[in-house]
């Protein structure tokens, strides 16, 4: 992976001697809330209900074991015991407090890690395929080009007060797992007709208050200009990009109301000043980043491991997990391993810092030392021997992060929701909880296959509802919490935005709303047949129709005293407002 | 007082703001060293022709391109951020430095904090008129927050890989 040289030190630690000031006047009333709150923000640092949360970037999702070992002690010294992993392949910790900050991004830094641009108005952590560099569908591994990138957009002087947040996307493979379509910037690497590298650039694509699928702004931009090409686009979105309505103001909207012909005049045209300038990369520098991600030394491939096919054989459980958990690897013999954080009752990608010392020793004993942080908020070892498989299980078993429900209906994404976030309308994590109660028989599970139930506290799609198969969003009615429930989202190659099926639901409702639309699946499906793809054939109506055909009645469990909200403004800051498994 | 050139000086320069009620062609302006919104500039053009030295400003909603033919006629451009948050006028910098060629006083006025010149600097910036309320000093020492850059800008023609051998170990 790739690691700091002296430059990267230095400026890492110039920023945090800046931030340490910041905090410093901000303590001693210098700096007012109003002005500090953009500075933390691009810092990472967010307040919420509790307490700060602090978002520590994972450059395009790869960590290695001594950087998960410091999550680990940022959670044992600096918050409770626990960390979230994000959407955005990042890590949260929800109980920090201000004056530690500085000292918090210290130490990630002696990691070679930050929490730059996290958050704020400005380019944020990109994202990328958690298989890249191994998976067998890859054509170009992305992730030079994304450490590239990285260094490109940190701290870029002209770019760190745009009208809105900036999120990049990056994937080498012929099946887009980065979920591309939906930001800002999708960059697919890929070679032309005559084998040079360059990257299909998909511009205004986004969730948020107003969905849209990203439109190609240009089919080939070789390997060479991408520096200079994206920076075109982002300097013609600062320009232009409307500052005076804060749901009106991501990049999608500009493209939207200019079109795509005109914007991407503006964009070659501003770019005609650069194109072949200085920032154009150099073979040499590229290929200093690529020797970082240089395959590591796979031992050669030893036949069929007997021994698995018998467990396999033997152990449904085993069985299970080789069949969601494990996936393919372009290396014979090895393969690469889901360490799911789904397991029933814990918030989806939670981890203690329990977990993550051990993941990080797993990555060791098995993985070259290095693991992948997903957007479906799981971890992955990469590069794990197919012979080391049985005693991965037998560990990953023991932490709690072998459920094998990689890709089921329980991998549930979401976002903190109405327990940490203040911009939440609705509970996620207590939710995500009884979801995974009611439907957590794993041979129901894999009956009912592969599905992606994702879910949303807001409107601002932190837990990408709209490409759930089913997403779940929720939303407020004169103070109390509703979910609106939509299907027929996607994320991948033939990514799509899910519609919503009718009238919101209360909290105790959605779990019988959920089984209702499987048993419409079950009821319709073909062989085979995902539930996606039972949605595109047979339409919204049937699934409508009978989740409203009868009254649907509250869980009398979630109904009850124990998932009851709190009173808003009872208690101190510090007292937990709402249930959550967490408190 | 201004910060210039990683200085404290004081300002000779008075900035034009039109009050209600003013138009661009009507208004008055004050004799000195005046800095004139771009409407004012292009409402008088004649007459501020007249004086020794101009200064002109642009709102952030504004082109740099709209002074494409008048450069030499001014010893100090200034762009006018109505809030630090507002990063209109990064990139009217950038344009009226690497593009357009500009070399005179770049001044940053409006909601001027310390914590954004350093970037305000980078994309070439040379003169900073503070809020009124904050610590000018204090200031003056933000534009040494960082000692390097990954990025090309105004600044630096080249970005970090170019300028230096990279991959030296700590």
């Amino acid at each position: 992976m790739y690691r700091y040289d002296t430059f990267d030190h230095r400026i890492t630690a110039e920023r945090i001697a800046q931030f340490r000031n910041q905090v410093r006047r901000r303590l001693s009333g210098e700096l007012t809330e109003d002005e500090f709150r953009i500075l933390r923000l691009q810092n990472g640092l967010y307040m919420q209900i509790h307490a700060y949360m602090l978002r520590i970037a994972v450059p395009y999702g790869l960590v290695s074991a001594a950087q998960m070992r410091m999550f680990a002690h940022i959670a044992r010294t600096y918050d409770r015991g626990y960390g979230h992993f994000t959407t955005r392949q990042n890590i949260q910790f929800n109980w920090v407090k201000l004056q530690e900050a500085p000292d918090i991004l210290a130490d990630l830094a002696s990691v070679e890690m930050h929490a730059n641009q996290t958050s704020g108005n400005c380019i944020r952590n990109i994202t990328s395929d958690e298989y890249a560099g191994v998976a067998q569908d890859e054509l170009i591994d992305p992730r030079p080009y994304a450490e590239i990138l990285r260094q490109w957009s940190t701290f870029h002087p002209e770019f760190g007060y745009l009208p809105r947040k900036f999120k990049f996307a990056i994937t080498g493979a012929t099946e887009d797992r980065a979920a591309t379509a939906v930001h800002d910037i999708g960059l697919s690497v890929l070679k032309n007709a005559q084998g040079e590298v360059g990257f299909r650039v998909r511009v205004g694509g986004g969730l948020g208050r107003t969905p849209v699928i990203g439109t190609e702004i240009c089919d080939f931009v070789p390997w060479q200009h991408i520096i200079t090409y994206v920076e075109s686009i982002v300097r013609v979105y600062n320009e232009y990009g409307r500052r005076d309505n804060i749901y009106k103001a991501r990049i999608k909207i500009l493209v939207k109301a200019l079109g795509i012909e005109e914007f991407k005049r503006q964009v070659e045209a501003d770019w005609q000043f650069t194109k072949n300038g200085p920032c154009t990369i150099t073979p040499e520098e590229l290929q200093r980043v690529s020797a970082y991600f240089a395959a590591p030394a796979y031992a050669p491939f030893s036949g069929e491991n007997t021994e698995i096919v018998a467990l396999q054989r033997d152990s449904m459980a085993f069985a299970n997990w080789m069949n969601r958990n494990v996936k393919a690897h372009k290396v014979p013999g090895y393969a690469a391993v889901v360490l799911t954080l789904k397991k029933t009752g814990i918030a989806p990608g939670d981890a203690t810092a329990e977990q993550m010392d051990a993941a990080a020793d797993l990555a060791e004993r098995f993985s070259f030392g290095e693991l992948r942080i997903t957007h479906m908020q799981n971890l992955v070892l990469a590069d794990v021997k197919q012979s080391d498989l049985i005693a991965l299980w037998e560990a990953a078993k023991t932490l709690g992060m072998a459920t094998a429900n990689a890709g089921l209906l329980t991998d549930i994404i979401c976002c903190p929701g109405g327990d940490f976030c203040t911009l939440a309308n609705a509970r996620s994590i207590p939710l995500a909880k009884a979801i995974a109660e009611r439907f957590d028989d794993i041979d129901f599970q894999h009956d009912i296959g592969e599905i992606e139930l994702n879910m949303s506290g807001c409107i601002n799609a932190c837990g990408h509802h709209h490409i759930g198969h089913i997403g779940i969003l929720g939303v407020d009615k004169e103070g109390t919490e509703w979910n609106q429930v939509s299907i027929g989202g996607a994320q991948g190659n033939t990514a799509s935005l899910g519609k919503i099926i009718g009238r919101s639901f209360s909290f105790a409702q959605i779990p019988e709303v959920i089984a209702r639309l499987l048993q419409v699946y079950v009821r319709e499906r073909h062989a085979d047949e995902r539930f996606i793809d039972t949605v595109r054939r047979i339409g919204h109506e049937p699934f409508k129709d009978f989740v409203y055909a009868t009254p649907v009645e509250e869980d009398a469990k979630l109904a009850g005293a124990e998932y009851a909200l709190l009173e808003k403004g009872k208690g101190t800051p510090y007292d937990t407002p709402y249930y959550s498994p967490r408190f | 007082m201004i910060i210039k050139n990683k200085t404290i000086i004081d300002d000779e320069w008075e900035v034009l703001r039109l009050a209600e009620g003013e138009t661009p062609q009507s208004v008055v302006v004050p004799s000195g060293k005046v800095i004139v919104p771009l409407k004012v500039w292009q409402a008088q053009r004649e007459i501020l022709l007249q004086r020794s030295e101009r200064g002109v400003w642009l709102a952030s909603n504004e082109r740099a391109e709209a002074l494409q033919n008048d450069l030499p006629e001014f010893s100090v451009i200034a762009v006018d951020f109505p809030r630090f948050a507002d990063g209109r006028g990064y990139s009217i910098a950038y344009h009226l430095r690497a593009r357009m060629g500009y070399r005179g006083e770049l001044r940053a006025i409006g909601d001027v904090l310390r914590d954004q010149m350093f970037y305000m600097q980078r994309v070439g910036f040379d003169a900073f008129a503070p809020r009124a309320d904050k610590d000018i000093h204090a200031a003056l020492k933000s534009l040494n927050d960082f000692s390097l850059s990954y990025q090309a800008s105004v600044d630096q023609s080249a970005p970090l890989f170019r300028r230096v051998t990279r991959g030296s170990e700590q």
